[in-house]
C-alpha cells in the first residue's frame, strides 16, 4: 500500500508586509468624475488615522502568489484524513457553498426590511425546527456564534430561569469527562462548577449525581457521547433525578454526530443543548469558520432565549423582539446567516435518513478504528465506542515514545494528527474521530500508518522524536512559543 | 522522581511544607512531569484566603490546564511572583525555587489527613 506522505516543492514566502514596493499597486482605481474633497475638511481630526505602517504596496500577482503559497504549506479537510478526536473534521460539502454563494442570500443586508427578508427568515426559522426536531427540544435560536458560546448562552438562560423564579442557583456539576469549554463557559455565566468523576468503566453514575446535587445546583452538564466516546447509558435516570431536585440537564452537543436520527436527548430528560453546525452540519471549522453554535431548549427556558426571535404568522415571517424574560442579545444582529445556510443546506440534502446513516458510518468508523489498533496501542476504555475512540501512548512509552511524538510522525504519513493529550483523564490520550465522509480505504491506510509507526516506536525511536521530517517546517518549539509568544508583525 | 520525606502531599499532586502555622505549597515532581512543559502559572493575592480542596490557582503547560487545589484553609501570607515570569522553574526545580504560596493555617487540623512520601508514591503507582 503507498502512502499519502511524500516529499514534495513548497515555495518560500516573506509576510505580505516584506513584499512591499513604494508605489506598487495592484488595481488602479478610475480617476474621479467629482470633485476631490479635503478629508480634514469632512471629518474631524482626531477620528483620521494618517498613515498605516508598514501598510503593504503590492501588485495582484504578490497578493494570490502570496495566499496560494501559503495555503500550500497547510493541511485541511480538503487536503486529507483530518481524525482530529471531539472536532468532528468532515467533509464540507460543496453544494453548501453554493447554497450560501446564492445571491439573494449572499448579498443581503441585515437592516432590510422585512418584507424583503422573507425568505432568509423562512430559512432561519425552518433550520430552528429541523434542529429541534433533531435533539427533542422545544425551541431553538441560532444567534450564538460558536459552540461555548452557545454553551454560555444556553447557561445563561438557566440561570435567568432560577433568578425570574425567585430562587437563584449557584452550581453546575460538570463531570471530569465533559468538553473543556463546560467549566469555562460555567464560570463565566456566574456558576460555581462542582466536579464529578466518571465511574470505572468511563461513564456517569447515579451515585456519584447523588453524591453532589443538591438544591443550589442549577444544572448538571455533561457531553454525551463523553470526551472518551462512551455513551453515557445512565442518562436518563441520572436527568429524572436531577429534574427532582429542580435542576436542569445541560447536554454539550459538540458529540451529536454519533446521535443524530437514532436517539433524541430531549427524551432522554436534557434541557438544554447547543449545536455545532461547524461539526456535526458539516460547515467550515477549525480557523475557516466562523463558527455557529445555535441552542435548543425545553419549553420551561424557551422565554429567556436572546432576541429577536423569529415568528411565523400564517405565511408571514418576522423578528420578534417582544420577550421581556428573554437574556437579551448574544451576537450582533442573528447570528452567521451564511452557516446558517450551509446547515440547512445539508439537512435538506441528507434527509432524515441521511443524517441517520451518517452517525452510524461514524460509530462503525470509529469502532473498525478502535479494534484494528487496540493490540497495538493500549486502549484504555475497552468498550463498544459511539463516534471516536480513545487510546494512549502506554505501550510505546517504554522506547521513550511519547503521544506528541506518534502524532507528529502521523504527518509524515499524510495524515492530520487526532486530539493529542485530551481527554485529562486519560494519560498521553489520543483520541480518533474518523467521521463518516472517509472510505474504508483511507481508514485501512491511516492503520497501517499507525502501525508502522508502532513499530518505528521500538527500532527506530529517533525518527519519531524528529519528526514531522516530510514538512516545510519541523517540529516547532511550542513552549517557548507559549512563553514568549510573538503576536504581530513589526517593521524589522 | 523525587518525593522529599520531610514533605506532606495531596491526592491532587500539590506538596505542603509545615513550618510552625505557615504551610508552603508547590506541585509535585510528578505533576510537572505529567503536565510537561509549564507555560503559564495564575496565583493568588497576598493576604487573600484559600481553602481546603478548593481551587486557589490555575496551572497551564503545552498540554492541558489545571487547577491548583489548596491543601489547607488560610490566609495567604506570601505569593511566589518570580515563577509568573519563569514557569519553568516549576518543572526545573519544583520542591525548592517552585514552591507557589505561603498560607498562615487557620486549623491545625487540615493537616492530618495528608499523605506522607510513602502513602504519596503508593498512590500514584497505583494512578498510573
Amino acid at each position: 500500500m503507498s502512502m499519502n506522505g511524500a516529499k514534495g516543492l513548497l515555495l518560500e514566502e516573506p509576510v505580505i508586509f516584506e513584499k512591499s514596493s513604494p508605489g506598487r499597486t495592484g488595481v488602479e482605481p478610475a480617476s474621479f468624475d467629482v470633485p476631490e474633497a479635503d478629508i480634514e475638511g469632512i471629518i474631524p481630526k482626531q477620528m483620521l488615522r494618517g498613515a498605516i505602517e508598514g501598510f503593504p504596496d503590492v501588485s495582484e500577482m504578490d497578493i494570490v502568489r502570496h495566499y496560494t503559497r501559503l495555503s500550500q504549506w497547510n493541511f485541511g479537510v480538503d487536503s486529507g484524513f483530518y481524525p482530529l478526536g471531539s472536532c468532528t473534521m468532515k467533509y464540507n460539502p460543496k453544494v453548501n457553498e453554493e447554497a450560501a454563494r446564492l445571491p439573494g442570500f449572499a448579498m443581503l443586508h441585515p437592516y432590510e426590511p422585512e418584507e424583503l427578508t422573507q425568505g432568509a427568515l423562512q430559512l432561519m426559522y425552518e433550520l430552528e425546527n429541523y434542529l429541534a426536531e433533531i435533539s427533542g427540544m422545544d425551541a431553538v435560536t441560532l444567534q450564538p456564534s460558536a459552540g461555548a458560546h452557545g454553551e454560555l448562552c444556553g447557561l445563561l438562560a438557566i440561570s435567568a430561569y432560577f433568578k425570574d423564579k425567585g430562587r437563584p442557583r449557584t452550581k453546575v456539576i460538570i463531570p471530569d469527562t465533559a468538553h473543556g469549554t463546560n467549566p469555562a463557559s460555567s464560570h463565566l455565566a456566574g456558576f460555581k462548577v462542582v466536579p464529578v468523576k466518571s465511574e470505572g468503566r468511563g461513564v456517569l453514575s447515579l451515585d456519584a449525581i447523588k453524591g453532589v446535587m443538591d438544591r443550589d445546583v442549577a444544572a448538571l452538564m455533561l457531553t454525551n457521547p463523553n470526551t472518551i466516546g462512551l455513551f453515557e447509558r445512565n442518562i436518563k435516570e441520572i436527568a429524572d433525578f436531577v429534574h427532582k431536585k429542580g435542576g436542569f440537564v445541560y447536554c454539550d452537543g459538540a458529540n451529536l454526530n454519533a446521535l443524530m436520527g437514532i436517539i433524541k436527548l430531549g427524551e432522554l430528560g436534557v434541557d438544554v443543548i447547543q449545536f455545532n453546525l461547524h461539526k456535526t452540519f458539516s460547515t467550515p471549522h477549525g480557523g475557516g469558520g466562523p463558527g455557529s453554535g445555535p441552542v435548543g431548549v425545553k419549553k420551561a427556558l424557551a422565554p429567556y432565549l436572546p432576541v429577536p426571535r423569529i415568528k411565523k404568522t400564517r405565511s408571514k415571517y418576522s423578528l420578534d423582539f417582544n420577550r421581556p424574560k428573554s437574556i437579551g442579545r448574544m451576537k450582533a444582529f442573528y447570528g452567521n446567516f451564511s452557516i446558517m445556510v450551509r446547515a440547512y443546506s445539508y439537512i435538506r440534502r441528507m434527509g432524515a435518513e441521511g443524517l441517520k446513516r451518517a452517525s452510524e458510518t461514524a460509530i462503525l468508523n470509529a469502532n473498525y478504528i478502535k479494534e484494528n489498533l487496540k493490540g497495538t496501542y493500549h486502549l484504555p476504555y475497552d468498550e463498544p465506542c459511539m463516534h471516536e475512540c480513545v487510546f494512549s501512548d502506554k505501550y510505546q512509552l517504554g522506547s521513550g515514545v511519547a503521544t506528541m511524538d506518534i502524532a507528529k510522525r502521523l504527518i509524515d504519513y499524510g495524515f492530520h494528527p487526532p486530539t493529542v493529550y485530551f481527554p485529562l483523564v486519560v494519560h498521553g490520550a489520543i483520541m480518533i474521530e474518523p467521521t463518516e465522509t472517509e472510505t474504508l480505504e483511507t481508514l485501512d491506510k491511516f492503520i497501517v500508518a499507525m502501525k508502522a509507526i508502532a513499530e518505528e516506536a521500538k527500532t527506530s525511536p529517533q525518527a519519531l522524536k524528529d519528526a514531522p521530517a516530510n514538512t516545510k517546517v519541523q517540529r516547532v518549539d511550542e513552549t517557548k512559543a507559549a512563553r514568549e509568544p510573538i503576536l504581530r508583525w513589526r517593521k524589522g | 522522581m523525587e518525593f522529599p520525606k520531610d514533605l506532606k502531599y495531596t491526592k491532587e499532586h500539590e506538596w505542603v511544607k509545615v513550618d510552625g502555622s505557615i504551610a508552603t505549597v508547590g506541585i509535585t515532581d510528578y505533576a510537572q512531569d505529567s503536565l510537561g512543559d509549564v507555560v503559564y502559572v495564575e496565583l493568588p493575592q497576598e493576604g487573600g484566603s484559600v481553602t481546603k480542596n478548593e481551587p486557589f490557582g490555575v496551572v497551564e503547560s503545552v498540554k492541558a490546564v489545571s487547577d491548583l487545589y489548596s491543601p489547607v484553609s488560610g490566609s495567604v501570607a506570601e505569593v511566589n511572583d518570580a515563577i509568573i515570569d519563569s514557569p519553568e522553574v516549576i518543572n526545573d526545580d519544583p520542591y525548592g525555587d517552585a514552591w507557589m504560596i505561603r498560607v498562615e493555617v487557620h486549623s491545625p487540623n487540615d493537616l492530618s489527613d495528608l499523605l506522607s512520601a510513602e502513602e504519596y508514591q503508593k498512590y500514584i503507582e497505583e494512578e498510573k
